[in-house]
């Protein structure tokens, strides 16, 4: 057990360590590129940061890099996507992903009164704000949670997994029972292959390529990347309609320093609401905007243009990203669906989030933590001079970019394992996951349930031999409890909230 | 009757799942669970799930017209033979000829459709062989890959 006398002293240590891994020439433009790349997909409209790391990881891997090298890189990735969404929200009304639902509110009206480029870097400054506060509070809240992981116990872990499963399926759904489904599909592709604990093989019918079970990465690309295509086609790449024009961007010091308020309370709301499993990027920029403009005493200006309407989602929803990484990091546990990537490249890597990582790979933690905060600081600098290039991105034709985005899928998966079945068995999973989001049933928990299928079931095994057959060992202990409590609640309270937060969706 | 026809489905494929899961043999120095038990509470509880979505289905998604089916079908045909093609026709070939009729799906130009697969397939292959260093053969003729 670590003493922490000197909590302060202890953090400065483990920075020095962090920067001393992240400061390498190599690493620092593995960060610029990553950044760089990061933006272009999160702006890319329909290529949110879930299919764009998932399509690098692949690639990342076959690279060669090592697990800290590969780390900074896929985060910077993931810190610039989540930056980039915001590109396509304000210019077009489209947002890159999900997150950047909330930017389209006020971003768009603001761009076409012809402040696009004050939208953006207004927008930019806050996401800045958000990511790094958010850096801060996994710096300081991480290391107490892994603490607090020592103290879980197979039973609790079981829990835990169910939470998040239940929160996400709650949180994320606008159906419960679709959510229910997506999650067991994704705990029962898990389970194919030989079971670890007795050497039987399940659910293989006898093909040999099964064997191993499933590789994530090859659902992940499949449901992710390539079913977008099909998407796609179905719209008829529907060109994006003609976007706001971009004149000149300055930096609008004086917005900024308005809203410098609703940038720090939004990253808080953020940060929590990242750091809730389950709950995600998605949640943190919509509260922070409701919560924004519930305080505001003049309420006229959200939806048409208002200054704090762009600040509020954009802080609130990058701060949630680096919340998102708090449980992901200490517990195995990804609240988020990109998250939930960036815990499949950790495995691929053949690095156990956990709180055993914090004591065991310090460089890891801690290198990551710094090249957080690197990549932050280079996407400031790179905001105002270059978010006139990354608006050019935009202009790509879907055309274009989907059967690349596909080939890059291909080569991608071909250069991990070389064998034709993983490549029909992506096309598999794309055709799924197009069925699946026709039908609106959500496949993020499909893929942590492939993520955590094995581990959720090996925690109830352990429960059992434990306590020699004995269910109620499951909830012998006030984390235990606490943690199906939460679970139970996560997955009913929706039912109950969704009626409430679509009303005042709604009176605008 | 999308969602009902879906909840049916699930149902059934759920159910096959219980029962495969029922009949592994669990070898007799297992743990107190074994290999069964886990399958089973997925299969049990998809099939609850299932039964709610055939119960109370949702307003169905609007499906496409039977035209960008058949192109929906067509695409997934194109990447079946993408994924077999990559290996004896090389990289080049066959990322030119699989892009160029992807494009053409998404939107129907020819001779964009064209400049695509060329740009792509010479543009990727640049990328993939000198800036990521992956070891792709070009050309169909070796199996270096």
């Amino acid at each position: 057990m670590v003493f922490y006398g000197e909590p302060v002293l202890e953090l400065l240590t483990n920075l020095e360590l962090g920067f001393s891994v992240a400061l390498s020439p190599s690493t620092l433009m593995l960060a610029v590129i990553g950044c760089v790349l990061g933006t272009a997909i999160g702006a890319l409209p329909g290529l949110g940061p879930s299919n764009g790391v998932a399509i690098l990881i692949p690639l990342s891997f076959s690279l060669g890099l090592d697990a800290t090298a590969a780390l900074v890189l896929m985060t910077a990735v993931y810190y610039g996507a989540m930056y980039g969404g915001r590109i396509s929200s304000i210019l077009l009304n489209i947002p890159g992903d999900e997150p950047a639902m909330m930017t389209t509110l006020d971003g768009y009206p603001m761009a076409k009164q012809g402040r696009a480029g004050d939208a953006l870097v207004l927008s930019g400054v806050a996401s800045f704000v958000g990511a790094f506060l958010a850096t801060l509070g996994l710096m300081l809240l991480a290391p107490l949670l892994a603490q607090i992981a020592f103290l879980f116990g197979p039973a609790e872990y079981f829990a835990l997994y169910l939470l998040a499963f239940c929160t996400l399926g709650g949180i994320g759904s606008s159906n419960q029972a679709k959510a229910a489904i997506a999650v067991c599909l994704g705990l029962g592709i898990a389970m194919v292959g030989v079971d670890n604990t007795t050497g039987l093989t399940r659910f293989t019918g006898g093909s040999l390529h099964l064997f191993d079970g499933i590789d994530f990465l090859v659902a992940i690309v499949g449901l992710f990347a390539v079913s977008e295509v099909f998407i796609f086609i179905e719209s008829h790449g529907r060109d994006s309609s003609i976007g706001v024009k971009l004149e000149k961007v300055t930096i609008p010091f004086k917005q900024i320093f308005e809203t410098r308020w609703t940038m720090l309370r939004s990253s808080v709301i953020g940060f929590v609401a990242g750091v809730l499993p389950g709950a995600g990027a998605s949640l943190g920029s919509f509260l922070a905007y409701m919560a924004e403009k519930s305080i505001a005493r003049d309420k006229s200006g959200f939806g048409r243009g208002e200054a704090r309407g762009v600040a509020a989602p954009e802080a609130g929803n990058n701060s949630a990203a680096g919340g998102a990484l708090v449980p992901m990091l200490t517990l195995g546990v990804p609240g988020s669906g990109t998250t939930a990537v960036l815990l499949a490249l950790l495995m691929t890597l053949n690095i156990t989030p956990g709180p055993l990582l914090f004591t065991e790979r310090p460089e890891v933690v801690w290198g990551l933590i710094a090249s957080l905060l690197i990549a932050n600081v280079v996407l400031l600098v790179l905001n105002v001079p270059l978010v006139k290039v990354f608006s050019r991105v935009l202009q790509v034709p879907a055309a274009i970019l989907l059967p690349g985005v596909t080939m890059v899928s291909f080569v991608g998966i071909y250069s991990l394992s070389g064998s034709y079945f993983d490549l029909l068995l992506m096309i598999c999973f794309g055709v799924l996951g197009y069925f699946l989001r026709k039908m609106s049933i959500p496949t993020v928990p499909v893929i942590l349930g492939i993520l955590l299928g094995g581990h959720m079931e090996v925690s109830l095994r352990r429960a059992m031999v434990l306590s020699d057959g004995d269910w109620t060992y499951l909830f012998s202990s006030s984390i235990a409890i606490g943690l199906w409590v939460a679970a139970i609640a996560g997955f009913i309270a929706p039912l109950f909230l969704r009626r409430f937060l679509s009303v005042s969706a709604i009176n605008k | 009757m999308s969602d009902r026809l879906t909840g049916l489905i699930v149902m059934v494929v759920a159910l096959a799942f219980f029962v495969g899961a029922t009949q592994l043999e669990s070898p007799f120095f297992a743990d107190p669970l074994g290999p069964k038990a886990f399958p089973m509470m997925i299969s049990s509880v998809a099939l609850i799930a299932g039964m709610v979505m055939v119960l109370r289905p949702d307003e169905p998604p609007q499906w496409p017209e039977l035209v960008t089916i058949g192109r929906l079908i067509l695409a997934t045909i194109i990447l079946v033979f993408y994924a077999y093609s990559l290996k004896p026709f090389g990289f080049l070939l066959s990322t030119a000829v699989a892009a160029a009729a992807l494009s053409y799906q998404i939107k129907t130009n020819f001779i964009n459709s064209i400049l695509t697969g060329l740009g792509l397939s010479v543009g990727l292959f640049l990328i993939f062989k000198f800036a990521l260093g992956l070891s792709l053969s070009a050309f169909p003729r070796g199996f270096l890959w």
